[in-house]
C-alpha cells in the first residue's frame, strides 16, 4: 500500500474530513487509479470501521465521522470514477423506510453503489411507500433499494412493495432490501428480488439484478 | 389516605418492585408491529388501562405511563402528531386509575427523542431542551409523582431531558440509560461516566433499563455502583430478543430464571426492580415475589 493510500485508510477510520479529501485529492493528482483508492483506500477503512464497530471498539459517534470522511472522500473521487467507468450501472432509488430514521447502512450501501458507477436518487430516511413510487416514476429508476432497522418498520418494506404493484410500477423495477433485523428469508417473503447483508454485497446484488 | 412519596419511600430499607415491558406486552395483546404504543392510549385506553392493572395486580409498588415517545419530535412521524399533551395527560389518567385504591405511585416516562444531536444528528440541543420541557410539563401538570428518564445513549440529549424537566417541575426525576453495546451505551457511553455526570444534577436515582443480556446488565449495573451514592433503578430486559420471520421478537428468559436473579441485583445495589422488554406481568409477578421473600 502507497503511504497515500494509507493515508485515506487511516483518515476515513479516525474520520477526519478535511485531511480524506485532500489526500484522495493528491492521490488523483498524481494519477492514481481511482478504483484502488476506492477499494483498498476507502471501502477497506470502512469495512474496518464496521468491524471495529461489531467488536464493541467503534461506537456511533465514531462509525459517523468515520462514514462522512469517506462521503466527502467519495464526492471527490466520483467524477473520476465515473470517467473512468463511463458507463452508468444503473439508476437507483434508495431510502429507509417509513418510520425509521437510522440512515447510517443505508447511506453506506448508496456511496458503494454510487463508487460503482449506480447512479443514486437518495430519498433519504422515513421515506413514505408513496414517495418511493413517486420517484420510480419520475426517474424511471432501474432499482428500488430499502432499508430498515426497526423490527418495527421491516413491514413497511412490505407496504411499498404493495405501493408499487398497485401504481403498476412493480414490474418495472427490481427490488432489494437490506438492514441488520433482515434476513434473506424475509425477503423472499414480502417478495423482493434481492437481499444483501452489507454494503459491498449489497453492489454485487444490484449488479445480479440488472443482469438478470 | 395519602401514599409516602417516591423520596420517603427511598429511605426505606426495603426494595421496590417496578414495572415491565410496555411495547412488548402490548404487542402481544395486539398492538401492530410499527405503531406507536402512544397511538393506543387515545385509541384503545382499555388495553393501556388493562396492562397497567395487570402489572398493579403482579406486585409493582410504581408503574410507568405510556409516554416513552410523546414527545412532538417523536411523534411527527405519527398518525397522532400534534396530540402530545392529550396523550401524556390520557396516560396519566389511565396509570391513576390503574393504581386508585393502592400505594402504587405512577411516574411519567420519558424516552429518547429517536434523533441524534448536533453535530452527529440533526436535533438542536434548544430544540431538545424544549421538546422535554413540554413533555414534562404535561406530565407534572396531570399529576403523576416522579419522572423516569429512561432508555438514554447520549450523555447530552440525557442532560438536555434534565435540563427541560427543570424549567417545567420540581417532582423527583430517575435518570436511566441502556447499556446495549453490553456495558456501554451505543454512543460508547460507560456506566461510571453516567454515575459522575448524572449524580450532581439533582436527580433522585440512576437506572439502568433495556440493554443486552441479563449478565451485561448486571456488570454495567456493578460499574454503576462504583461511581454513585444514588439509588439504583433497574429494569433489565428478558433475555435478548429472537426473531421469527414475521419480525415478531420473543424474549427467551422465563418468569422463575429471570427471579432467580433477583437476589444477586439486590446485593450489588439495586434500589428499584422491575423489567424491560419482554418483561410479561408473570414475569414481574415472580420478580416482586422474590423481593418480598
Ligand atoms: C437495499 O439494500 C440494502 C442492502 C444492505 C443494507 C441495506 C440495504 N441497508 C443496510 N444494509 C447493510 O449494509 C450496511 C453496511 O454493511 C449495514 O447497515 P446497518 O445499518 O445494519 O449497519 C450500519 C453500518 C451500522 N449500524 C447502525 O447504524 C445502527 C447502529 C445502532 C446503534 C443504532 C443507531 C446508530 C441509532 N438509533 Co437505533 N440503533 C440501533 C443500532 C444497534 C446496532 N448495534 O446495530 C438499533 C437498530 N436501534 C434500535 C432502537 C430501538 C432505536 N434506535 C433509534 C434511534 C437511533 C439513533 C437516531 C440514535 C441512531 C441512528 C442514527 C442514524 N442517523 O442512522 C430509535 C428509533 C428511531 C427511529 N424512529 O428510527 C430507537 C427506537 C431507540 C429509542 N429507544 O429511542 C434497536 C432496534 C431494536 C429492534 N428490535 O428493532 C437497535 C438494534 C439498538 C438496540 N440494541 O436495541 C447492513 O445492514
Amino acid at each position: 500500500m502507497s503511504d497515500l493510500l494509507r493515508d485515506i485508510y487511516s483518515s476515513i477510520m479516525d474520520g477526519r474530513q478535511k485531511e480524506t479529501a485532500e489526500k484522495v485529492q493528491e492521490a488523483l493528482d498524481q494519477g492514481a487509479d481511482p478504483s484502488v483508492l476506492l477499494n483498498e483506500g476507502m471501502i477497506a477503512a470502512m469495512t474496518e470501521v464496521g468491524k471495529l464497530f461489531e467488536e464493541g471498539e467503534y461506537f456511533v459517534p465514531e462509525m459517523l465521522v468515520a462514514a462522512r470522511a469517506m462521503q466527502t472522500g467519495l464526492g471527490i473521487l466520483k467524477p473520476y470514477l465515473v470517467k473512468a467507468d463511463v458507463k452508468s450501472s444503473g439508476k437507483v432509488v434508495a431510502g429507509t423506510v417509513k418510520g425509521d430514521l437510522h440512515d447510517i447502512g443505508k447511506n453506506l450501501v448508496c456511496m458503494m453503489l454510487e463508487g460503482s458507477a449506480f447512479e443514486i436518487i437518495d430519498l433519504g430516511a422515513d421515506v413514505d411507500p408513496q414517495r418511493f413510487v413517486e420517484a420510480v416514476h419520475q426517474t424511471q429508476a432501474d432499482i428500488v433499494a430499502m432499508s430498515a432497522l426497526l423490527t418495527t418498520t421491516m413491514p413497511n418494506m412490505k407496504v411499498t412493495i404493495e405501493a408499487l404493484k398497485a401504481a403498476g410500477l412493480r414490474d418495472n423495477v427490481k427490488v432489494m432490501v437490506g438492514g441488520a433485523p433482515l434476513t434473506q428469508q424475509y425477503a423472499d417473503e414480502i417478495g423482493a428480488d434481492g437481499f444483501a447483508p452489507d454494503a459491498s454485497r449489497a453492489v454485487a446484488t444490484a449488479k445480479s439484478l440488472l443482469a438478470a | 389516605m395519602t401514599k409516602k412519596t417516591f423520596l420517603e419511600r427511598l429511605n426505606d430499607p426495603q426494595v421496590f418492585v417496578l414495572d415491565g415491558a410496555t411495547g412488548t406486552n402490548l404487542q402481544s395483546r395486539g398492538l401492530t408491529k410499527g405503531l406507536s404504543a402512544e397511538v393506543w392510549v387515545l385509541e384503545e385506553p382499555d388495553k393501556i388501562l388493562g396492562l397497567a392493572k395487570d402489572f398493579v395486580a403482579a406486585g409493582a409498588d410504581i408503574i410507568l405511563t405510556c409516554t416513552f415517545g410523546a414527545t412532538t419530535i417523536r411523534l411527527a412521524h405519527t398518525t397522532v402528531a400534534g396530540k402530545e399533551d392529550r396523550i401524556n395527560r390520557k396516560a396519566v389518567e389511565l396509570a391513576q386509575q390503574a393504581v386508585a385504591g393502592t400505594d402504587v405511585l405512577v411516574a411519567g416516562s420519558i424516552g429518547p427523542t429517536g434523533q441524534l444531536l448536533s453535530p452527529l444528528g440533526p436535533l438542536e440541543e434548544t430544540d431538545a431542551i424544549k421538546c422535554f420541557a413540554e413533555q414534562a410539563r404535561s406530565l407534572a401538570t396531570a399529576g403523576v409523582d416522579l419522572l423516569v428518564v429512561e432508555t438514554q445513549f447520549d450523555l447530552a440529549e440525557a442532560k438536555a431531558a434534565l435540563t427541560g424537566i427543570r424549567m417545567k417541575t420540581d417532582l423527583p426525576v430517575v435518570c436511566s440509560f441502556s447499556f446495549d453495546r453490553g456495558t456501554r451505551t451505543m454512543m460508547g457511553l460507560k456506566p461510571s461516566t453516567v454515575g459522575e455526570e448524572i449524580t450532581p444534577l439533582g436527580v433522585a436515582a440512576i437506572g439502568i433499563n433495556c440493554g443486552r443480556s441479563l449478565e451485561d446488565n448486571q456488570k454495567a449495573m456493578g460499574e454503576l455502583r462504583e461511581s454513585t451514592t444514588l439509588p439504583i433503578w433497574y429494569k433489565p430486559n428478558a433475555g435478548l430478543p429472537q426473531l421469527d420471520p414475521d419480525g415478531n421478537s420473543t424474549y427467551n428468559l422465563s418468569p422463575e430464571e429471570m427471579a432467580s436473579q433477583v437476589s444477586g441485583w439486590i446485593s450489588i445495589g439495586a434500589k428499584l426492580i422491575g423489567g424491560c422488554c419482554g418483561t410479561s406481568p408473570d414475569h414481574l409477578s415472580a420478580i416482586a415475589k422474590e423481593i418480598r421473600k
